[in-house]
């Protein structure tokens, strides 16, 4: 409860700041606005407006401060504004229009969906490959802990274009994307957790005489668990971002990405704060969802109690 | 296809190879533990070269590893320029004034009680959100040269680094705090003394994570607008000329910088966390 209260609080603090940050960053054009509309603004020169400081801006004409708040191509939109568009482009449109967020959300919902599901599934087979080989863990894992520390978004552009020039459109491409972001997290958390039973508990199953299938299933597999869904999570941040990223450089029309995009070159900000959001609502949703999922698994396990 | 065939023997040598290393009695040495990963790389690229020169692959596709070598050595000037302009004036300013910032506002934080269990989980939430999204919001606002592609790195940077450091804070037992208190210590000596060094490696952690963010930023930055400089830049226009060996030149320099950033930061872990179990040999 007392976590509920700060954590409000400080979301509140936030909402005021960004309110309060909204005057300044908008006053120039508001005024602007309003000296052409007819309004005695203050400095009635627009070059001596321009060398002043937007906050004296701010202070010497306050009836326009309503206005930073309302404007139709803020610089920083007010989060009213925001929320207004998100409600209106989600819930008020219809789910087949080009312009709902729901079906931009779901163009790059499931690519990120089908990139997870490859990605996660490839990854966990390498890792128990590395686990059960010895020549795979040498020769393999170094690298997958090296391209960590590599930005490998960087061939998201030239992903897209070779398997277009192949004929390749449509879903898959940046599917693969999504695929290779959450690989390498995969790969590696889940052979730390398929190594994670000690050596006790190892030979505990050598006495049973267990094989090595046995051992897999009754005892390394149910270890990793906890280590499996962090990286899930991890991963499936990272899928999203790919996917996102996947959008960029083609000039797609339809996604989240490309709605951040066709917002960025015509000035739309609503929009790119709208779809930024929308963004981040659905990466939030997978996480929980993830979240839950493990809470559930690791309840019934007896790894949570 | 006979290079193709050339290149399949020569990949199952390398195998071969490294199944002699692992399962040999020298596997535990520091020579054979660095070669295996290297042979396996090294067959790997000869295997791509054979195969592109064997099934004569167009370049639109996927170029030869000569023909990238042959690029990046002949465009040095450029990509030294472009490295210049994305990661030592874009990622790297922004990730020490990220890293700063957030570092400095952990401490603050870290001092009340309120604040820190409002601000962790809305760290926690932002950290895992897709903030490479805000980059065409701060390319508007900063403009397309290196300052808006900082901007983005330090808002990537800033939460990752923020919850990791306010986690370390948090490491002292309160056995070792009332230690702290029975020396009559001050909060700072405490600070300096205790609580700093046993959240090193929570920070180098965050330190860790962030630098690979920060490149990413820097570079998807780039595609929402920048000067005609700049890996990010390259990489999108050499794609969109379909001139992929260029593209592939820049990945190398990406992939170079990414990797030596880490490298240092774990340098300067090593040396600073020395007493860490996870550094002991």
């Amino acid at each position: 409860m007392k976590t509920l209260g700060a954590v409000l609080t400080v979301i509140g603090v936030l909402v005021l700041v960004w309110y309060a940050a909204c005057i300044p960053m908008n006053i120039k054009g508001v005024l602007t606005e309003a000296e052409r509309a007819g309004v005695v603004v203050d400095p009635p020169e627009a070059k001596v407006r321009r060398d002043m400081s937007s906050v004296g801006l701010s202070l010497s004409n306050s009836f326009a401060i309503p206005a930073t708040w309302a404007q139709e191509r803020p610089r920083l939109p007010a989060p009213h504004q925001v929320a207004v568009e998100l409600w209106d482009t989600t819930v008020a449109k219809k789910i087949t229009s080009k312009r709902s967020l729901v079906y931009h959300g779901w163009v790059t919902l499931s690519a990120t969906l089908l990139g997870f599901a490859i990605g996660t599934g490839l990854g966990i087979l390498l890792a128990v490959g590395i686990v059960h080989s010895r020549v795979m863990d040498m020769s393999v894992m170094p690298w997958a802990i090296v391209s960590q520390t590599i930005p490998i978004i960087a061939l998201a552009p030239m992903i897209i274009v070779v398997l277009y020039s192949v004929g390749v459109q449509g879903i898959v491409p940046k599917a693969i994307i999504s695929a290779y972001l959450s690989f390498f997290p995969v790969v590696v958390g889940m052979v730390k957790g398929l190594r994670s039973p000690d050596a006790m508990q190892l030979d505990l199953l050598r006495t049973y005489h267990a094989s090595k299938a046995q051992g897999f299933w009754k005892l390394r597999l149910p270890a990793s668990m906890p280590y499996l869904s962090t990286s899930l999570k991890i991963g499936i941040a990272a899928s999203l971002v790919g996917a996102i990223v996947g959008e960029l450089p083609t000039g797609a029309v339809s996604g989240l990405g490309a709605r951040l995009l066709a917002g960025s070159y015509y000035g739309q900000t609503i929009q790119i704060w709208s779809a930024l959001f929308a963004a981040a609502i659905l990466a939030a949703a997978l996480v929980g969802l993830l979240g839950v999922i493990e809470r559930v698994i690791l309840r019934r396990m007896g790894m949570l109690t | 296809m006979i290079l193709v065939l050339l290149g399949l023997v020569l990949w199952a040598a390398g195998i071969w190879v490294n199944v002699r290393l692992a399962t040999s009695p020298a596997a535990q040495t520091r020579v054979v533990q660095l070669a295996v990963p290297v042979i396996f790389g090294l067959t790997i690229v000869i295997l791509w070269e054979l195969v592109v020169r064997g099934l004569q692959v167009p370049l639109v596709i996927l170029p030869s590893p000569s023909l990238i070598a042959v690029r990046f050595s002949e465009n040095l000037p450029i990509l030294w320029a472009d490295f210049v302009q994305t990661f030592l004036k874009g990622a790297l300013s922004g990730y020490v004034i990220g890293c700063a910032s957030a570092f400095v506002m952990a401490v603050l934080v870290d001092r009340s009680d309120f604040l820190r269990r409002g601000l962790l989980p809305v760290g926690n939430f932002v950290a895992a959100l897709p903030i490479v999204g805000t980059a065409p919001i701060l390319v508007m606002w900063f403009g397309f040269d290196w300052q808006s592609k900082a901007a983005v790195v330090v808002v990537m940077v800033f939460f990752p680094m923020l919850v990791n450091t306010v986690a370390g804070l948090r490491e002292t037992t309160a056995m070792q705090r009332d230690l702290m208190q029975t020396y009559a210590a001050s909060y700072w000596q405490g600070f300096f003394k205790l609580r700093l060094p046993a959240a090193m490696p929570f920070i180098f952690n965050g330190l860790k994570i962030s630098t690979t963010l920060a490149l990413i930023g820097a570079i998807v930055a780039e595609f929402f607008g920048s000067p005609t400089v700049g890996m990010g830049f390259r990489i999108s226009t050499s794609v969109g000329q379909l001139a992929l060996d260029m593209a592939w030149a820049e990945i190398v320099v990406a992939a170079l910088a990414g990797s030596a950033f880490y490298g240092v930061v774990a340098l300067i872990e090593r040396s600073v966390t020395f007493w860490h179990p996870s550094q002991r040999k």
